[in-house]
């Protein structure tokens, strides 16, 4: 055993974050996030359209609610994520953080869009109008555009430590917009409903309360899943030059 | 249940086109973005494959 094989094994905590250890872990673990994914998913679909009642004032289109409120939740809690692996980048300079922030960046930018489309789609029959400029949805497309500005950043900078350092500012940065998202339906008054769900009280029924939460889960394990297949393809491109990874795929062959 | 037969399900109660096109949309994008990363696994780890190769040729002739 080599030296350096033995001081890895002395801090087993920082085991993790290394490459290495990272690799065929995260492999391990992706087929059972995806398949806890599709078996949420399914469930709450099924769900969405055949246990829960249509609303009594906005019938069926309400139902876009269970991807709705997920999507746009997932939209803020990936970016706070992903701010925080860019924070953890910059004090303990691990670059496997950072890997893990370029890997959340598309799945959370794709989950604006459809936090957006979805609401669109909501909002035409309910408000009678696809898009109007109120705090929550402007705020939200603010989030959209720090999303895609972040990937184009990465995607404009080949040095991977530069790349790491700018978009990890921009990232951090634009934290400040994700409360401003969350509060923009109590701060100011807007046509975007309130929360659904609060800490203190639920104004909906049991089961469809039950239903939003399979789908937020549904929603966790999925983006879990695909952000490990990232970063294990990002690993996989950063690590090519050594033969811990040509031994790794060799074994998963 | 809330639907008596097939139509009425796929109708939505007369909000059928911003229902699908919400949840259409979304297993769309999930299916577009599963296939994008497998298929750039396999790009990865054939252009690896190939690198190695060319290496083992490089070690071979010196």
């Amino acid at each position: 055993m080599t030296s350096k094989q033995n001081e890895k094994k002395s801090n087993s905590w920082l085991k993790f974050s290394s490459t290495r250890n990272f690799y065929p872990l995260a492999g391990k673990m992706t087929p059972w996030f995806m398949g806890l994914a599709i078996a949420l998913m399914l469930v709450g679909l099924y769900m969405t359209f055949f246990v829960v009642p249509p609303d009594y004032q906005q019938g069926n289109s309400y139902r876009i609610m269970y991807i709705h409120v997920p999507a746009a939740w997932m939209s803020m809690l990936i970016y706070l994520l992903m701010a925080l692996y860019a924070g953890i980048y910059f004090v303990l300079n691990v670059k496997l953080a950072d890997m893990m922030a370029g890997g959340l960046a598309v799945t959370g930018a794709i989950f604006t869009v459809i936090a957006l489309w979805t609401g669109s789609m909501w909002g035409k029959p309910t408000w009678g109008a696809w898009w109007v400029w109120d705090a929550r949805l402007t705020s939200e497309l603010l989030l959209l555009f720090l999303y895609l500005g972040y990937i184009s950043l990465r995607a404009a900078i080949d040095d991977p430590n530069r790349a790491a350092k700018a978009s990890g500012l921009l990232a951090l940065v634009g934290v400040v917009n994700v409360p401003i998202i969350y509060f923009s339906v109590t701060w100011w008054n807007t046509l975007h409903q309130g929360a659904s769900i609060t800490t203190n009280k639920t104004s909906m029924a049991t089961e469809m309360f039950v239903t939003l939460l399979v789908m937020v889960f549904a929603f966790w394990m999925y983006t879990i899943a695909i952000v490990l297949m990232r970063v294990r393809n990002e690993i996989i491109e950063r690590e090519r030059d050594t033969s811990w990874l040509v031994e790794e795929l060799g074994k998963e062959k | 249940m809330n639907w008596e037969n097939p139509s009425e399900f796929f109708a939505m109660g007369g909000h059928g086109l911003y229902v699908w096109a919400s949840f259409g949309l979304l297993t769309l994008f999930i299916l577009i973005e599963v296939l994008v990363v497998r298929k750039r696994r396999k790009d990865l780890i054939h252009r690896l494959k190939r690198l190695t190769q060319a290496r083992a040729k490089m070690v071979e002739k010196e």
